[in-house]
């Protein structure tokens, strides 16, 4: 049997086709795949007939999966130093109660019982609240002070524990505790009717809707062997653009306000609505919630809507264009951007951090570019050009990247031509027992959905991964020598989900 | 100093006139359902089977506003024989029950407990607690305070602390894990205080209603004063429930 199985995205495969190892095999293949410029996409437990499985989505210019078996236990990847696999363990150990042996930092990520109803790894008894018995990370010193913050936050955002040791102003170390936002998305998706499976994604990660829905789409599309009508691909193609703009726009105007820079901060706001209110135009809802559906999109585009964003696009991109020269050439904001919350080269490919974060810190990944799905072979790609690591770098890749989008959108207005088509959602069935993976470049980077059918064609598993997934980490080096007073400059610059990580 | 003054020039005036100058939603927005009660019951089952959210009440001929996500598939049964989305907005509600709707819905003025309007009607400052919300709910209502809705200029604010505020704005399902923390945010606030359950994830579960992580709704854990339905809810809608309800 091969070592590994090329898959393409979005290909259906037999779940027999793919190359199931015993474990010490597997862990060779997969630590020398990584070594050698490779990423993970996805790593995931499942059951087979009663027995541990572990299927991983890997990545280098291709894309690879392989699987194995597994007892109660396994020597750690990242107990041996292979770091990109470090939160895909812990999450295996909480889902399915697998333990990693000799990983440095054994703690839960969601704080739930495994599915398996094992003895809990993490010697929780769930009936107390999160974090249950976990003793935070504590640096002791006299001058050291701790800083707890959260879940619930001082604004209009999602909850999350922040829990920061420092000496004076300087933060030594930041440990992030998610898993307030759990709702059981995973299993909920194997259980509910197909359906509903577009609204549930759609809710995984609000901001990313249309990313996750894509995603979700594509899946039962390949799965169902479904056609998509190519006009319906383009116009899905210009709602994930559109998501992309709204939410970079709206960061860049927030990062403005964390430097106190107030008239960027309310210019940006506003134009972030504009791109809200398009996808309404194009979906009747301000985040494209059901526009799409498996088989293609709910609503079909005519020149009339295409008329409308053609014309908010030619008013909008001089305004961004001042905008951010405003932004960008004030010598403060410049001040408080540059060398804050560095993320090295070398520290980025260890994490295997995706989207702008990634691309910020010199990792030129873009599924758009690397594994296109719908349209995207036909489109242009992006290449950011300051790659510091730094708040000043992150904040660059999503200017640039909003032209970028921008150049898209208009790209495929001009094919019009294509006339889309209405969808509604029918009734289908999935191939049994096959395997498909899909990934997406949302706008906060790589969107992965992965598939695994039974014999009668249900869902048996449904593994969802957010880029947040891989990038919340990135926060917390970032804050490292840090000055305490900057984390809200450094976590907008990354602005990660947390629901989107805690499913 | 020159691109500072440039630049707001070219910005402008940009905060909307609303509620005096009425604004018109585009089209295809799906805000308030005008339903046909005279439909043909074999129409309105259709519909209900195929709404992903049970929100369909075929024999009553009503939809539960409170469980709608506004997705719009009943609205292509029988090209809209049963029901069509309207671009009205105007969707708070002060019961539970007055969601279950025919189309119309109790005015917001009629059930809104008067002392509320008596208390906060100038000044209202509420704590936003997001508990499990996908951030689509946060984020339009978060944009209350962007330069168009420009909230600030009712009395109404989104304040830091509970310690502050007149009540809460929950969003969300509320997962197990936060159900902690939004009761102890409540117990934080002064009494009288309010209670507003925003989109239909806080009023219902939404999409995840029969996930065992995710409750059945606010008013299974608190007593909700104000329901703002929606998926998320427009910020007009939002706009309009608070300005209804408190002035």
């Amino acid at each position: 049997m091969d070592r590994l199985l090329c898959i393409g995205n979005g290909q259906v495969v037999k779940r027999s086709q793919i190359p199931c190892h015993p474990f010490a095999d597997f862990a060779a293949i997969v630590t020398d795949y990584l070594a050698d410029n490779g990423f993970v996409v996805q790593c995931f437990g499942y059951l087979d007939h009663g027995e541990n499985h572990l299927l991983a989505v890997l990545r280098n210019k291709d894309l690879h999966v392989l699987c194995t078996t597994v007892g109660e236990s396994y020597p750690s990847f990242t107990g041996a130093g292979q770091s990109k696999l470090h939160m895909f363990e812990r999450e295996i150990a909480e889902q399915y109660g697998i333990s990693p042996r000799n990983h440095p930092w054994l703690k839960m990520v969601r704080y739930h019982p495994n599915c398996r109803q094992v003895a809990d790894l993490f010697g929780n008894d769930y009936s107390r609240e999160i974090p249950g018995n976990y003793p935070y990370f504590q640096v002791e010193g006299e001058a050291v002070h701790e800083v707890a913050v959260g879940p619930v936050h001082a604004g209009i955002i999602e909850p999350g524990h922040f829990r920061f040791q420092c000496v004076g102003e300087e933060v030594l170390s930041l440990e992030i505790q998610l898993g307030y936002q759990h709702r059981g998305v995973e299993k909920l998706l194997t259980e509910a009717a197909l359906a509903r499976l577009p609204l549930i994604t759609e809710g995984i990660a609000g901001d990313t809707s249309i990313g996750h829905a894509l995603c979700c789409c594509q899946a039962l599309e390949a799965l169902g062997g479904i056609d998509v009508n190519p006009g319906a691909q383009i116009v899905r193609c210009i709602a994930l653009e559109l998501e992309r703009l709204a939410n970079h726009i709206g960061d860049l105007g927030a990062l403005s306000g964390d430097v106190a820079f107030t008239l960027p901060a309310a210019f940006f706001g506003r134009i972030r609505g504009e791109f809200l209110n398009l996808l309404l135009v194009l979906s009747g809802n301000r985040f494209g919630k059901s526009l799409l559906l498996p088989g293609g999109i709910s609503q079909i585009m005519t020149t009339e809507q295409s008329t409308i964003i053609e014309n908010k696009l030619r008013e909008l991109e001089p305004e961004i264009r001042n905008v951010c020269d405003l932004l960008f050439t004030a010598h403060t904001v410049q001040a408080r951007f540059e060398h804050t919350g560095t993320v090295t080269r070398a520290m980025a490919e260890d994490l295997g951090l995706v989207g702008y974060c990634g691309r910020a810190s010199g990792l030129d990944y873009d599924v758009r570019g690397s594994f296109p799905g719908e349209v995207y072979a036909t489109l242009p790609s992006n290449r950011n050009s300051m790659v510091n690591g730094d708040v000043l770098s992150r904040a660059t890749v999503r200017r640039e990247e909003i032209s970028h989008s921008i150049l898209l959108i208009r790209n495929l207005l001009n094919r019009s031509a294509e006339l889309s088509a209405k969808t509604t959602m029918t009734e289908f069935s999935l191939a049994p027992d096959c395997f498909v993976a899909i990934l997406n470049e949302g706008w906060r980077g790589e969107l992965s959905h992965c598939l695994l059918t039974d014999d009668q064609g249900r869902i048996a598993r449904y593994k969802v991964k957010d880029p947040s997934f891989h990038n919340w980490t990135g926060l917390a080096m970032a804050l490292r020598n840090q000055e305490i007073s900057d984390f809200p400059l450094c976590n907008k610059s990354f602005n990660l989900s947390y629901c989107g990580f805690d499913l | 100093m020159f691109t500072i003054i440039k630049n707001r020039i070219e910005q402008g005036y940009r905060t909307t006139g609303y509620p005096k100058t009425p604004i018109n939603l585009y089209h295809r927005f799906r805000g308030r359902p005008e339903i046909n009660r005279e439909c043909d019951l074999n129409v309105v089952r259709q519909c209900a089977a195929i709404c992903p959210q049970s929100a369909v009440l075929a024999d009553e001929r009503k939809i539960d506003l409170g469980r709608c996500t506004f997705c719009g598939r009943c609205e292509n049964v029988a090209e809209g024989a049963f029901v069509r989305f309207s671009n009205n907005f105007e969707l708070g509600c002060a019961s539970r029950e007055g969601l279950v709707s025919d189309g119309h819905l109790p005015d917001l003025a009629d059930h809104a407990k008067g002392h509320f309007r008596r208390l906060f009607g100038r000044s209202l400052q509420l704590r936003q607690v997001s508990a499990a919300g996908c951030n689509a709910c946060e984020a339009d209502t978060n944009v209350l305070n962007t330069p168009f809705f420009d909230l600030a200029r009712f009395g109404i604010d989104f304040v830091a602390s509970p310690r502050h505020a007149d009540g809460i704005h929950v969003t969300g399902p509320i997962s197990k894990n936060m159900r902690a923390a939004l009761l102890a945010t409540y117990e934080a606030v002064p009494s009288p205080k309010v209670v507003i359950a925003s989109g239909a994830c806080a009023i219902s579960g939404g999409p995840f209603f029969d996930s065992p992580e995710v409750s059945k709704g606010l008013d299974s854990l608190l007593p909700v004063d104000l329901y703002i339905p929606g998926c998320p809810p427009h910020p007009l809608s939002t706009l309009h429930a608070l300005l209804g309800f408190f002035t």
